[in-house]
């Protein structure tokens, strides 16, 4: 069985995009072949960064004959419609179709016709061109002269050649021979870039991988991937460090070369004075290199990086190992001055008196200096929601409130939320935004701040998402929510509120992060309250807020498990203690698990209907219920049972024990399931009709107090 | 025989004049620096405008380049608030764009038998001119001494065709051929003892100097002054041009005035956010503003001779 090679070379693909360009490329060509009718045994993908490849085994020469029988109509028929059968199966006269019979037909006609199968090498001539032509790239691009006219091919980088030879093992392959915007497919490839730029002639995959191979390529991204962390790990340990593994990193890097030599250099150990997180991501950002750490210690690293070249070069690396650590040594000599800068007096701190004051900062501390350049330069946060000073501000406002509602010391929230964006002013985290609050946190630490205050720093912007932690320490959750609260309440006043999949000031993540605060640390937050403490926000769009908290409490839960239709009961409009809800549905869940739960359910939903349907016919139900009315023993006892259980439930509730409150609403279970048994609410007597129908309305009211039973499903 | 003193492994001018001898040879025009402050070579209308229309463009030039923010007040060995790029662009870009830029790192020493140069993947994108285009960083041992680029959009509009950029850090490339780990130690011209001039002796004191202003002594209310009128005045020189009486009613007949506006707007923007008064959110405002002065540009480049807009339909 023939094999297929093919190869698609270009100009430097980016290193992400080469592994699932391979596999998006092996789908395409097989999912056609396949379409085309034909088999095969095997298919690989490959890739480095100038070459996408594919090696499909034990292909068919040709695809399959395929007969198809097309009926026609009896023999019988009128001469109209045998010839129209001719035309629709191509039969030139009627001598050519078969008859066959039929029971129930007769005799008709059949035409057997047979398509003829196609060889491979076409089907791939035509498939190639349009698997290119429509290759999903993130982002791809025209080129060359070719680019003056439109709808020219577009590739990730300008496609360079294309190999394509097909045949059985035993024989020579042929080239599949086709054309896409001028680049003629061939059985041509080329080297290594710099050791072999020359011309190879290939005839399948197992010469073509030797060859290259011989020519300074290693095909294989997973053999690419072992070398350098082989290599690296054995030159970290020759000198007695450990690598510091990243697989991210290690995939990047692996996409950056076809001949992987990886190289150790070294740079001053002063620069171990920053913070290793500093150190590692400066070397992996800017140089995309490894660091090492001295075996067995995880809090410092070496004064080394591991980098990976892309040649064997003939001085044995000297050059670039000396490039690539005048860089790093550039690099982390940026880092110290930043770090030193960040820890040291402004310039014009004169200027910064007002803010000073404003905010209670003192101006011989780094941190407070930041924070009071923040002020002063009036940096704008949004253009309708003031600058970043008045927001600070704000959140310090809103922590101070909030702290004793969550246990914190208010001036220890206080003095969190004024240095909680302080950091934003210092040079690391211009460099490296994703250390924002990390770094607010140590230099805080360094300039003498209580730890709780200095944690509150880096974890008021936490949980960063679904899977983050939730910051615990009370200080740290007064200003996560004063910051989140005061985040959504300003888009929502200037309504600038997410839509559809647009969502730019991640206002979803915000009202997530204070759902998982409120409801993981158990607080009692009154919402409405704290949307009114801050920018100002008319009620309706306080409304619009309350419900978009509810709509994103309603997906925290379901994720969690709870049912949609017993949060549905329990929230009203106005439910804006979120704990509450969540304690309510817990509550309600459990209880409805429980016989007295079922069957008071059913007989709750057994009044509401009754009363719907009344309520539909524009009956009035009485607003009270007049004992001297009673018939029958069982509404008596309904109606004390009613009353007690409202009392108490209430009484429950008021101290937002949600069980005892199912407790007290479930003693309501017999003396209802007894009333439908024994009393016939439409009595003859409107008078008698109407208060029992009020006495059901008692039933609706009790129950609704706890929860809407009516949207309770089942 | 090139005399010792203009080598590029010598001279720092000798760098430059070795790239202008090789991209002259290519049959490039060489250019002279745009006459204004800008923040990178692509602003020169000779790339931004001409990199626009169907006429076959190629020329190369040195562009001084301002990026207030980067000002070290001379302490830092490798960033400048105003350095020199080495800016080539061939429309359409040839075939061998890739090999031809290899052979100018050749011509000017760089042995790549022991230097380990790579494309790393950099999609370019100049908010402000509408323009982005795909290529790379090029690294020679790890460290970035070119941008290489394929224009794909420029002022909000298709390149037909695309147009190849290659963007030299000449500093840095500089201090990789002479081997020298700080920018001001420099040969500038070639020569040694009292007759060697470095580039500290140039530019030491004038990146003090702009420091200083850049970060400290800018007048903030007469930037933000200019800026409006920059962007008031090339509305109208685009509008005056529209208007202006000629043979071809239909040209536009007064681009390159206009587009000088444009790039005064950028670089008072680029001050203004050097001295710390626009925040993130505002930023993104005034970038789109002087993206449309630059787009009103294009579209009226297009509606010239050297748009393309007097050839006659292939």
């Amino acid at each position: 069985m023939p094999d297929l090679l093919l190869e698609l070379r270009s100009e430097e693909i980016p290193a992400r995009m080469q592994r699932k360009a391979a596999g998006d490329l092996k789908k395409m060509v097989t999912d056609g072949l396949v379409e085309a009718g034909l088999t095969y045994e095997a298919a690989n993908e490959y890739w480095t960064p100038r070459r996408l490849t594919l090696d499909i085994r034990g292909l068919n020469a040709r695809s399959k004959d395929v007969r198809e029988e097309i009926k026609g109509p009896s023999v019988s028929a009128p001469e109209q419609a045998i010839q129209g059968f001719l035309r629709k199966a191509g039969l030139s006269d009627v001598s050519q179709a078969h008859t066959h019979t039929d029971p129930k037909k007769g005799e008709f006609y059949v035409a057997h016709l047979v398509k003829a199968g196609r060889a491979t090498e076409e089907i791939i001539a035509e498939l190639v061109p349009s698997v290119v032509r429509a290759f999903p790239w993130p982002k791809s691009m025209r080129w060359g002269k070719a680019s003056a006219k439109p709808g020219s091919m577009r590739w990730v980088r300008p496609l360079q050649s294309i190999l394509c030879t097909f045949g059985p093992e035993t024989e020579e392959p042929v080239v599949v021979d086709f054309d896409i915007d001028g680049i003629r497919s061939g059985n041509v490839t080329y080297g290594h870039r710099f050791h072999a730029p020359g011309a190879i002639t290939v005839r399948r995959f197992d010469d073509y991988v030797a060859k290259l191979e011989a020519a300074k390529v290693v095909l294989d991204a997973e053999r690419r991937k072992r070398i350098i962390l082989d290599d690296a790990k054995n030159l970290a340990f020759a000198s007695g460090l450990d690598l510091v593994e990243d697989e991210g990193l290690l995939e990047e890097v692996s996409g950056l070369v076809e001949w992987p030599v990886v190289l150790m250099g070294e740079f001053e150990e002063d620069y171990l004075s920053i913070p290793p997180e500093v150190i590692r991501l400066t070397i992996r950002a800017n140089q995309k290199c490894f660091v090492a750490r001295p075996q067995g210690r995880d809090d410092t690293l070496a004064n080394r990086f591991l980098l990976t070249a892309n040649i064997e070069a003939t001085d044995g690396g000297k050059e670039i190992v000396h490039g690539n650590g005048k860089v790093v040594r550039a690099r982390l000599s940026d880092a110290v001055h930043f770090w030193k800068t960040d820890q040291s007096d402004l310039p014009d701190l004169k200027d910064f008196a007002s803010s000073a004051e404003k905010f209670g900062l003192d101006l011989k501390k780094p941190l407070d200096q930041r924070m009071a350049r923040l002020d002063h330069l009036n940096v704008t946060f949004h253009a309708k929601l003031g600058s970043q000073g008045a927001r600070v501000a704000r959140i310090v406002a809103l922590a101070r409130e909030l702290a004793p509602t969550v246990g914190a010391d208010p001036d220890a929230a206080a003095r969190a939320a004024v240095l909680c964006k302080a950091d934003l002013q210092t040079e690391i985290v211009g460099e490296f935004p994703e250390l924002q609050g990390a770094m607010g946190r140590k230099y805080a630490l360094l300039q003498g701040e209580n730890e709780a205050v200095a944690a509150a720093i880096e974890d008021h912007y936490k949980p960063q998402g679904p899977s983050d932690t939730v910051p615990t320490d009370p200080v740290a959750v007064a200003v996560a929510l004063a910051d989140k609260l005061d985040t959504l309440v300003g888009f929502w006043a200037i309504d600038e509120k997410p839509t559809g999949s647009k969502d730019p000031y991640a206002l979803r993540r915000a009202a997530l992060g204070v759902i998982r605060i409120v409801v993981e640390n158990g607080v009692h937050l009154p919402l409405t309250r704290a949307f009114m403490a801050g920018v100002e926000i008319d009620r309706a769009a306080a409304a619009d807020l309350l419900s978009f908290f509810h709509d994103r409490l309603k997906v925290y839960m379901r994720d969690k498990g709870a049912r949609h239709d017993l949060i549905d009961a329990v929230i009203s409009d106005e439910a804006d203690d979120l704990l509450l809800v969540t304690m309510r549905v817990a509550a309600l869940g459990m209880f409805l698990d429980s016989d007295d739960g079922k069957n008071l359910l059913a007989g709750t939903k057994r009044a509401a209907n009754i009363l719907a349907a009344e309520e539909k016919k524009g009956t009035v139900i009485a607003a009270s219920v007049d004992a001297a009315l009673f018939r029958q023993p069982e509404e008596n006892a309904l109606f004390d049972a009613v009353n007690q259980a409202e009392k108490n439930a209430a009484q429950a509730i008021q101290q937002q024990d949600f069980s005892a409150a199912m407790l007290a609403l479930s003693v309501l279970r017999a003396p209802v399931d007894a009333f439908f048994e024994a009393v016939l609410v439409n009595d003859e007597d409107r008078a008698v009709r109407a208060n029992r129908l009020a006495l059901l309305a008692r039933i609706r009211f009790a129950t609704g107090a706890v929860a809407d039973f009516s949207r309770i499903a089942g | 025989m090139t005399a010792a003193h203009m080598h590029p492994s010598r001279s720092f001018q000798g760098l430059i004049l070795a790239l202008h001898n090789y991209w002259a040879d290519y049959g490039c025009v060489v250019l002279q620096p745009y006459d204004m402050e800008v923040g990178a070579g692509t602003f020169h209308p000779a790339t931004t405008l001409r990199s626009l229309g169907p006429k076959p463009w190629n020329a190369a030039y040195v562009q001084p380049s301002r990026r207030p923010k980067d000002g070290r007040y001379g302490e830092n060995p490798n960033r400048l608030q105003h350095y020199y790029q080495y800016q080539v662009i061939l429309k359409p870009n040839p075939p061998n764009l890739q090999e031809l830029y290899l052979g100018s790192l050749a011509a000017i020493g760089l042995d790549m038998s022991v230097h380990d140069v790579r494309f790393v993947e950099d999609d370019w994108e100049s908010p402000t001119l509408g323009a982005w285009g795909l290529g790379w960083e090029c690294w020679c041992d790890g460290m970035e001494v070119s941008q290489f680029t394929y224009f794909q959009q420029v002022c909000g509009i298709e390149c037909a065709p695309v147009a190849g950029e290659l963007t030299y850090g000449l500093e840095r490339l500089a201090m990789y051929v002479q081997g020298v780990d700080n920018v001001y130690d420099l040969n500038f011209n070639g020569r040694e003892g009292d007759e060697k001039v470095t580039y500290g002796d140039v530019f030491l004191q004038a990146e003090q100097e702009y420091s200083r202003y850049n970060f400290e002594f800018a007048n903030t209310a007469v930037l933000f002054r200019h800026f409006e009128e920059a962007e008031a005045e090339c509305k109208a020189l685009l509008a005056a041009g529209e208007a202006a009486p000629g043979a071809n009613a239909a040209l536009h007949k007064c681009v390159f005035p206009a587009y000088d506006q444009a790039i005064k707007a950028s670089h008072v923007f680029n001050l203004l956010d050097a001295r710390g008064v626009i925040s993130v959110t505002e930023r993104q405002s005034y970038i789109l503003r002087v993206r449309n002065l630059a787009k009103g540009c294009g579209e009226a480049f297009l509606r010239t001779d050297a748009g393309g807009a007097t050839m006659k339909a292939a």
